[in-house]
């Protein structure tokens, strides 16, 4: 299974990015390979519909989650559709840490 | 000519009960067919009257315009009058919706979660894995954000000064502190 995470920077340290749409980096954790991609955003600087545009960059990569620290509303419903679970954490976490906590 | 059909509205929070029912004396009650109130009328009672939204702001969180909104919970007030004057129970149910999913809340992690397979019964966090998770309430912060995005700005012609637009006061009542013109709505770029 895979698990797309919203990420200010490229390596394991990083904060979480807080938004959806515009944020930096999108890691894609692969929970039984244990692996990690750290694929730079393209839609960081859109003026609009940033958000439906990153929905299909970690949509092709077949992730069932998403974890990040907020969704708008055009992509909540998109998401839906697409039955990926969305997570919302609101506490400032490093990837480092969540990856820790999937592997729970 | 057929009429336009009707778009979805968007019901967030679904009614925690199926309906009401009157009590006192059988005689005035018995017999009578039940008021059937729509789930986008209860929706525009709720977000309206219970979380003191203007039309403005709830017709955008259900996805119509400000005037199918009004309409939506004019029809809502006028069934709820019906009910309690002439003492009929209230069936809550059918009409065009959809429903956002369920969000769940883990005690463990603090984070929030959707559940996207409605037949799966949620037990544990996807995250941290822990069982202590609860079913939450509406997403208050995507209202919240949804609000700034359908707020209203009175704008200067002559120097293009902004200021946040006061509900119920119109625009050119107003004088720009900066130039003495007279302010005017600001047009939406959508």
């Amino acid at each position: 299974m895979k698990v797309a995470i919203t990420s200010t920077g490229d390596s394991l340290d990083s904060k979480l990015d807080e938004r959806f749409g515009r944020c930096s980096f999108f890691v894609v954790y692969d929970t039984e390979s244990k692996s990690t991609e750290f694929i730079p955003n393209p839609n960081k600087e859109a003026e609009n519909g940033a958000g439906p545009a990153s929905v299909q960059v970690v949509a092709s990569r077949n992730v069932s989650k998403i974890v990040s620290g907020e969704f708008g509303m055009k992509i909540k419903s998109l998401v839906d559709s697409l039955q990926i679970q969305m997570i919302v954490v609101k506490e400032p976490k490093t990837i480092r840490e969540i990856i820790q906590m999937l592997n729970h | 000519m057929s009429p336009r059909i009707k778009k979805p509205r968007k019901v967030v929070n679904p009614p925690p009960i199926k309906g009401f029912k009157p009590y006192g004396p059988d005689l005035v009650m018995a017999g009578k067919e039940p008021v059937l109130m729509h789930f986008e009328e209860y929706e525009a009672l709720r977000l309206c009257d219970y979380d003191m939204y203007n039309h403005h702001q709830a017709s955008a969180a259900m996805g119509v315009s400000r005037p199918t909104f009004t309409r939506i919970y004019a029809s809502a007030r006028q069934k709820v009058a019906k009910a309690f004057a002439e003492g009929r129970q209230i069936s809550i149910d059918g009409g065009k919706v959809y429903f956002d999913s369920d969000w769940y809340s883990c005690k463990s992690c603090k984070c929030y979660f959707n559940n996207p397979q409605k037949d799966v019964q949620i037990t544990q966090c996807p995250l941290c894995g822990s069982d202590k998770v609860l079913s939450c309430d509406v997403e208050t912060d995507c209202l919240d954000a949804e609000n700034e995005r359908c707020a209203d700005f009175c704008v200067c012609v002559g120097c293009g000064y902004e200021v946040l637009h006061n509900h119920g006061k119109p625009c050119n009542h107003y004088v720009c502190p900066q130039c003495g013109k007279r302010m005017t709505r600001k047009q939406k770029s959508n």
